[in-house]
């Protein structure tokens, strides 16, 4: 039986009530320094009359405090995380030996004196490109969105050199990320959606209807959202290349064909990767994570800058592609963690690397044989092998009981199991998107089936007891219109303080 | 491969094969096409899948090629070399933030949304703004989200940039607003003070600014005497005030909140975070209570809400602004942000708490200043501005700077950022202690004579 702890926690705000002097860390004084300086002459209209309102504690309060927030969390390392498009696999630990390569370095240092950063980030840019298929990566970008926005932005301007700035359409599946219409949005594009057919793949037909010439590209993910390969990849890619378009590759979903199959040989010409899911960096609460964008034949001189170079044996930030877009991040990406997914690389090494496809898409197929005798667990295209995740419809079970995907997450995380995605993508109602991973046991995705079958057996026989699920969290389940209605939201502790005194209005 | 510690399964093949009854791992690939199937291993890594120790090998020598350097960095320019209590990285430690997913499920991520909605918090306090988001990638980003917000907000298409404000920002928001063809028109400074011409500003701010954007203090460490009066004209015309801030001065200078700033900006990176070789870093986004920026925000917030039971608890809120829902509507397409190094700003503003954020801040003005006047005692080195500063300050040289920074660099001291060919920008924190700036002080003095007697 899997109890979450329960703290009742108050806000740091209200551990010290009584405004005791405290203080959780001591500053290091150079009494000579201040006399030698004697006085602070910032100009009077500029100082702050009175101190921030912050807690004053002393270490042990605050340490006994964020303990105790941490045991009402739930990562990778408490149990399994079955997100689909997330690829919460396990994080080895040895990653965090990796920051001493980076920790105390200024990214404006010298080069001379980063060295050995620089040539981990040149091996990594080599090996992401080997591993995509790709011709020159950029380590620019911070996470995965930011990767699409810097591929869209090359798209843009790559059209533009071309003389073909009327293409103002990009192309996205229905099935997609809702990062992929964001980030195409964001670049000034306008959206439009490509139908799946009844196999869940990319709709030929329809494609061949909606490209144009106004089409600057389609972005794509393989495999796609529902776990399916698009067997018709080449044909997409000619359809759109035939257009003058860009193939975009949403790296997200690159887990399960990992060492296995290359977005490049198939046709993509800008390739995303996320490396807080395939390359393992750890995902934080949320980030910070870590990406790559990579590019092929005339693209890669649109990839933002700086990239690595190796000049008579010298590491170089030097590297401006031709036409590059600019810079994406501050200084040169989430490097902290880059050298994370380096030393992940390291411990796969080539054949770890095609293991992680092999395992990762066994385990998704498995975890499917497991539950193929439940029958209000439905599967769009039953026989197709999925790759690194799977989508199950729970309509039937809406339908008939009233107990939703919503529920069915619920009633998991009762049982210790953080819950799959869920009502994602959106053309599968009550969609439940699970990815196991090549990190989690056979023993634990059994686990996880039989879970998932009493839950199923509970909401036939009695539904509510898993509507009102769940009950073994630190809390039970939330009130999501009081969080957000205008007169009760609170983003902040401040709004809170100011809303009991009166002092501030509703959101209207 | 029959084993390997990070796949479990290798030994479990049959067993699972058996289950889905086929004979082989390849079937489950039969969907792909033969001729887009890879015949090879991937040429990664090291040849072979390496044990712990050699890993750790392979890390040694990376950072043995390294240089590690006499002293602390004095080199500033949007990350500033300071001191990460322990306490701080025990926390972001923990497994349960640590290995974490974005907390979509509020139920058994509790701890992890209050800890960021106290992140939240203790930013707004500082700040003196209402609503904070849960993180931005960095500084720079942050700037180009907030331009973007205020052209969703006003429709209009200039920017207004100082001169004076960090380039690396303006490079990325230069980028980033490429998809909206937004145009970002430069604000001249003051030579002799470093500070915002206000003259150049008033003539440029015409009807079609859509925002105007000061950093405090700017790239030159100076602070800015006259945000008050920008506040103003933003106002009178109708644009957005966007202030760029370093959190840690606020625990001397008035914070934007003062000032009826509409969105602030900003890194984390001085508040408890390594410098990492400028990355992760942790962007600040603030905005003041107005639904009209509070609903065009972008990014992840945290909010107050209560059980079926009454009981306070958190979750996500406003998130029908955001991609997984609003797709090509949503206000960014930020997804996985910079959850963990906000944990570390929260624990290390707990840490310090308002009486420690003063004495910090003080401090690092002192240092600072020392080092303005033990520097410019050296014959020929001046100081560029007149206006007072905090933490970094441009100082001139009788002769290339470049040639400066070699002689330092013998030594294993980096110097300051090179802003032109005679001047460059030096950072002085609480990590540079009075020996630290006298040895600086007595090579600079070494170089220059060397320089002026060959």
């Amino acid at each position: 039986m899997w109890k979450q702890a329960k703290w009742d926690e108050p806000l740091i705000f209200e551990i010290n009530p009584h405004e005791k002097t405290r203080q959780g860390v001591l500053i290091n004084k150079d009494e000579e320094i201040r006399n030698l300086v004697k006085d602070i002459e910032i100009p009077r209209n500029l100082i702050r009359e009175s101190s921030p309102e912050l807690p004053s504690l002393s270490e042990p309060e605050v340490i006994r405090h964020y303990v105790r927030l941490s045991q009402m969390s739930f990562g990778v390392d408490n149990g399994m995380v079955p997100l689909g498009s997330c690829t919460m696999k396990y994080n080895p630990k040895i990653e965090e030996a990796s920051s001493k390569i980076t920790e105390s370095h200024h990214p404006l240092e010298d080069e001379d004196f980063v060295q050995g950063i620089l040539e981990m980030m040149y091996e990594l840019q080599q090996w992401f490109a080997e591993i995509t298929g790709m011709d020159e990566c950029s380590l620019q970008v911070p996470a995965g969105s930011a990767g699409e926005l810097a591929g869209v932005l090359m798209m843009k301007k790559y059209h533009k050199v071309n003389n073909r700035a009327y293409k103002d359409e990009v192309l996205v599946a229905d099935t997609a990320h809702g990062t992929n219409p964001a980030s195409a949005s964001m670049a000034g594009y306008k959206v439009i959606y490509v139908r799946s057919n009844s196999e869940g793949l990319v709709d030929l037909d329809i494609l061949r209807e909606v490209v144009n010439q106004r089409t600057a590209g389609f972005m794509l993910t393989n495999p796609n959202t529902l776990g399916l390969f698009e067997e018709n990849i080449l044909e997409i890619s000619k359809t759109i290349h035939n257009e003058n378009a860009i193939l975009y590759y949403d790296g997200a979903n690159l887990n399960g064909i990992l060492g296995i199959s290359r977005p490049g040989d198939m046709g993509f010409d800008i390739v995303h990767l996320n490396l807080h899911k395939t390359f393992a960096v750890p995902h934080g609460g949320g980030g910070p994570g870590a990406g790559v964008i990579c590019a092929k034949g005339e693209l890669k001189d649109y990839l933002p800058y700086p990239i690595v170079d190796k000049i008579n044996g010298k590491y170089s930030l030097s590297k401006i592609p031709k036409n590059t877009i600019g810079k994406i991040a501050t200084f040169y990406g989430n490097v902290g963690n880059l050298a994370r997914s380096y030393t992940y690389i390291l411990g796969l090494g080539p054949q770890g690397v095609q293991a992680v496809g092999k395992m990762s898409t066994l385990a998704t197929n498995y975890l499917i044989a497991k539950l193929k005798e439940v029958k209000e667990l439905e599967l769009i295209a039953p026989n197709r092998p999925r790759k690194h995740e799977v989508v199950f419809s729970a309509k039937p079970l809406a339908d008939k009981y009233g107990v939703t995907a919503n529920d069915i997450a619920k009633a998991l995380l009762d049982n210790g199991f953080y819950a799959p995605t869920i009502y994602f993508p959106p053309i599968i109602e009550e969609s439940l998107m699970i990815e196991p991973t090549e990190t989690e046991t056979k023993e634990t995705l059994d686990q996880f089936a039989d879970v998932l079958k009493k839950i199923v057996e509970i909401a036939k026989t009695n539904p509510k007891a898993v509507m009102d699920s769940p009950s073994n969290t630190s809390i039970k389940r939330l009130d999501q219109v009081y969080a957000n209605h205008p007169t009760s939201i609170t983003p902040t502790y401040r709004v809170l303080r100011l809303r009991k005194l009166g002092k501030i209005s509703s959101l209207k | 491969m029959d084993k390997h510690p990070w796949l479990p399964n290798l030994s479990s093949v049959e067993d699972m094969l058996k289950e889905i009854g086929i004979n082989n791992i390849d079937e489950l690939f039969r969907d792909i096409p033969e001729e887009l199937k890879l015949k090879r291993l991937l040429n990664v890594g090291k040849g072979k899948p390496l044990s712990e120790y050699e890993i750790l090998e392979e890390i040694n020598k990376k950072a043995n090629r390294n240089v590690d350097l006499a002293a602390p960095p004095f080199i500033g320019g949007g990350i500033c070399p300071h001191y990460v209590p322990y306490a701080v990285k025990f926390i972001t430690s923990r497994s349960e933030f640590y290995t974490a997913y974005t907390p979509y499920q509020p139920e058994i991520s509790q701890g992890l949304l209050q800890a960021l909605f106290e992140y939240q918090s203790l930013m707004a306090e500082l700040l003196e703004m209402e609503v904070v988001n849960s993180s931005m990638y960095d500084w720079g980003s942050a700037l180009a989200e907030a331009v973007l917000m205020a052209n969703r907000v006003n429709g209009k298409k200039t920017v207004l940039v100082p001169e004076n404000s960090n380039p690396f920002h303006k490079e990325v928001l230069n980028t980033w607003i490429q998809g909206k063809d937004l145009k970002v028109v430069e604000v001249k400074y003051d030579r002799q003070k470093g500070e915002i011409d206000i003259n150049d500003l008033e003539k440029k701010f015409n009807d079609d600014v859509t925002a105007v954007y000061v950093q405090q203090p700017n790239f030159f460490g100076v602070f800015e005497e006259n945000i008050e009066h920008i506040v103003d004209l933003a106002k009178h015309k109708k644009a957005i005030s966007i202030m760029g801030v370093n959190p840690l001065s606020l625990g001397l200078i008035k914070p934007p909140g003062q000032y009826d700033i509409d969105v602030a900006v900003g890194d984390g990176q001085e508040l408890g975070l390594s410098m990492n070789f400028g990355g992760p870093l942790m962007g600040i986004f603030a905005v003041r209570w107005d639904a009209s920026l509070v609903r065009q925000m972008p990014g992840r917030i945290v909010g107050i809400t209560r059980d079926s039971e009454g009981n306070r608890g958190y979750t996500l809120i406003l998130q029908t602004r955001e991609q997984f829902i609003k797709r090509e509507k949503a206000t960014s397409n930020i997804t996985t942000n910079e959850g963990l190094m906000a944990i570390a700003n929260a624990v290390y503003l707990s840490l310090l708490g308002k009486d420690g954020i003063r004495e910090l801040a003080e401090e690092i003005y002192y240092r600072s200043h020392y080092a303005m006047k033990k520097l410019t005692q050296i014959s020929g080195i001046t100081r560029a501005f007149k206006s007072d500063f905090f933490e970094e300050f441009v100082l001139k040289f009788p002769t290339k700077y470049d040639i400066i920074k070699e002689m330092l660099k013998r030594h294993k001291i980096q110097g300051g950022l090179k802003i032109s060919e005679n001047t460059a920008l030096f950072c002085f924190t609480e990590v540079h202690n009075k020996q630290s700036i006298d040895t600086l002080a007595s090579v600079l003095a070494e170089a220059i004579g060397n320089v002026e007697t060959s």
